[in-house]
């Protein structure tokens, strides 16, 4: 299996170690040419971008291909954004993926279910990474940023945070730097209803990978990838403190809350019964953001003196 | 997209499922054609996009002309946890012998489409007893896989035959359409054996909507959802009278929440997607103002890239064209923030530091108003 942070960061003693290289597809359209500088900004090093018809220019100091497979050839990266329009992503994605890239962070909304599984199909396939798509995608503070997220709100330090909404990262990450709480990763899984990485995979992931003193997990109504958690955090015996949030107890049943994914049938996807999940395992939920930093001290300082 | 049921109906028999006889109409006058094209006893179902019709009272039998003149007007004015009624199907009744369940539904947790079934259908999912779950990938399901779901189903002879092949068929309607639900109950074994589609539920994805121009016919969007949906917004009308906007669909969800925690009633939940600029928050308060319940505008937005003052000029504008005159409470984070609370100074716009002021000044003022 590949490994998420070996990918982002790599080893110390890697020449290009902080430094891995960054692939964007669609870097000349509006969206994409504004995020790669933005990315580039921050110290991601973007290496190069895709443009069919405009391969052999450069954007941003960025040179330009025709195909992945060409820019993939030409610079050995193995990361990849998407910033194409919804009906190209299955496209893109294919053509990331056949490529060699082994993460592929899709930010695209709008992509039809049909084509999320098949990309999910292939990425197991392929043995890669998919984090999205309607992902603000991964921000590692102070290393890497692969995303279209603003850097203000987040600082290095040791709490994760997994979220399924853009704005709501942004939102409880400012409110935890603010409290001193930096974040050794910040990693978007998206909106939609079927994630290429799903709740449970990032939570593993994260747990296996970061250097962490505890776990935020952003969450909204629709479907059941809380409740899941909830019942893998009882079953692993995770005893690292995580607080949630979910958004969307207010929302009616039945109506799609702006993402495609934030929908309730019946209880199924209903905020009550995540609540209830999460108090079995002994996960408080937040009522509202700027909670979240005060529930985490409070499970901080159980365990330890600070 | 949820389809009605005699849409529902419409791809079923297009695609060869059985369903009972059935004529679709919206006022009494084509209702009485259709009565006597089909000829007393039969059903008449209200048409809503919404389950628990029938302890509701909209669906009724209806056994001659003076029961049809009652009933038919009655059921058209039903309305069912909010739902109106849209059309009226008048259906010929079966002779039942036995109701199934079966639907396709995309597996969220599991990341592929999953059969249920059952041989005691008929009851809303959540009381469907013995369920058989079968995982099917992409949705595409083999004669074997049917035949075997439908033996668990205790089905034999004939109706199983045709129970494979409705399965086979609803599975090709569940992939070729792209529906996130393709449900039939009840599915009913009928007196001779046969094998009929009573009711139908087929939910299809919005996102691939672009590639089925084929189902915009029964696509319903209101005047305003739909100039939402061309600014990339999207936009839940709902019952109070603080219309509820902010940057990112979690963002909104949330400031919905607290407004209600709060005792405030929103009017509208509105998300201008990602980013933010001066022209998307302008038009998101156009059509606020087209709402006539709204009395007053809750704004959150993140900001982070955005400037703050590239929103503020927005309200300006609008105040100044004359689209909007409500009062606005809006908590923006990010660049500028002096500036443009400079800007906003005697407007009918409040800025604040945090989202829980904004809301508590809102509630205040709205409740002030009566």
């Amino acid at each position: 299996m590949v490994d998420l942070f070996e990918l982002l960061i790599g080893k110390e003693g890697d020449k290009d170690y902080k430094k891995k290289p960054v692939i964007v597809q669609g870097i000349t359209g509006k969206f994409g040419s504004f995020h790669t500088q933005q990315m580039l900004a921050y110290g991601t090093n973007v290496v190069a971008g895709v443009t069919p018809g405009k391969g052999g220019q450069e954007h941003e100091g960025v040179p330009i291909y025709e195909t992945m497979s060409e820019a993939v050839n030409a610079t050995g990266a193995k990361i990849s954004i998407i910033f194409v329009p919804a009906k190209f992503f299955l496209s893109a994605a294919v053509e990331a993926l056949e490529s060699g890239i082994k993460l592929l962070i899709a930010i695209p909304e709008h992509v039809p279910v049909k084509d999320a599984l098949t990309i999910v199909e292939l990425a197991k396939k392929k043995d890669a990474i998919v984090v999205g798509p309607n992902t603000p995608g991964i921000i590692i503070p102070g290393i890497i940023k692969i995303g279209i997220m603003p850097a203000s709100p987040f600082k290095e330090g040791r709490i994760a945070v997994i979220s399924r909404s853009g704005t709501l990262m942004y939102e409880v990450s400012h409110n935890l730097s603010v409290a001193n709480f930096g974040q050794s990763i910040c990693f978007g899984i998206g909106g939609d209803p079927i994630n290429g990485t799903p709740l449970i995979q990032a939570f593993d992931t994260i747990r296996n990978g970061a250097n962490i003193d505890g776990i935020v997990v952003v969450g909204e109504i629709g479907g059941d990838a809380e409740e899941m958690l909830a019942q893998h955090i009882i079953d692993t015996k995770f005893d690292k403190p995580v607080v949630a949030y979910i958004a969307g107890r207010a929302a009616p049943k039945e109506k799609r809350m702006g993402h495609a994914g934030a929908i309730v049938y019946g209880n199924y996807g209903s905020a009550e019964s995540k609540v209830s999940m999460y108090a079995k395992a002994n996960v408080p939920v937040a009522k509202r953001p700027a909670e979240v930093p005060m529930l985490l001290a409070g499970k901080l300082g159980k365990g330890r003196i600070k | 997209m949820r389809l009605l049921e005699y849409q529902a109906k419409s791809l079923f028999a297009e695609y060869g499922i059985p369903i009972p006889k059935g004529l679709t109409s919206i006022d009494i006058g084509q209702g009485r054609k259709d009565a006597a094209v089909l000829g007393f006893p039969f059903v008449i179902k209200a048409q809503m996009a919404v389950g628990g019709r029938g302890k509701a009272g909209a669906i009724q039998k209806c056994q001659n002309a003076d029961e049809f003149e009652l009933k038919y007007p009655d059921i058209m004015q039903k309305v069912v946890k909010g739902e109106k009624t849209k059309a009226i199907l008048l259906e010929k009744m079966a002779d039942i012998k036995k109701e199934l369940y079966l639907s396709l539904f995309l597996n969220r947790g599991k990341r592929c489409y999953t059969i249920i079934a059952s041989g005691e259908g008929g009851v809303e999912i959540e009381s469907v007893k013995n369920q058989i779950i079968h995982e099917v990938g992409l949705g595409n399901v083999d004669a074997k896989t049917a035949e075997e779901v439908g033996k668990q189903m205790g089905l034999k002879d004939k109706p199983l035959t045709q129970f494979i092949d409705i399965l086979q068929k609803l599975a090709k309607i569940t992939v070729e359409k792209e529906a996130e639900l393709a449900e039939i109950n009840p599915l009913a074994v009928l007196g001779d054996d046969s094998v009929v589609a009573l009711d139908g539920k087929v939910i299809i994805d919005d996102n691939a909507m672009f590639r089925h121009d084929e189902l915009r016919k029964f696509q319903e969007v209101s005047e305003l959802e739909e100039r939402a949906e061309k600014s990339g917004f999207s936009l839940v009308e709902l019952d109070g009278n603080i219309a509820v906007v902010g940057n990112g669909a979690g963002l909104v969800m949330s400031t919905l929440d607290m407004l209600s925690d709060n005792g405030g009633k929103p009017a509208c939940f509105l998300d201008v997607g990602g980013g933010a600029t001066t022209e998307t928050v302008y038009e998101a308060l156009t059509l606020i103002s087209k709402m006539k319940k709204v009395k007053g505008i809750l704004v959150n937005l993140y900001g982070g890239i955005v400037k703050t003052t590239t929103v503020a000029t927005a309200f300006l504008k609008a105040y100044d064209d004359k689209i909007i005159d409500l009062p606005v409470f809006a908590r923006m984070s990010g660049a500028e923030a002096d500036k443009s609370k400079e800007m906003l100074k005697g407007s009918r716009t409040k800025m604040f530091d945090t989202i829980e002021e904004a809301i508590n000044a809102a509630v205040i003022e709205m409740n002030k108003n009566g």
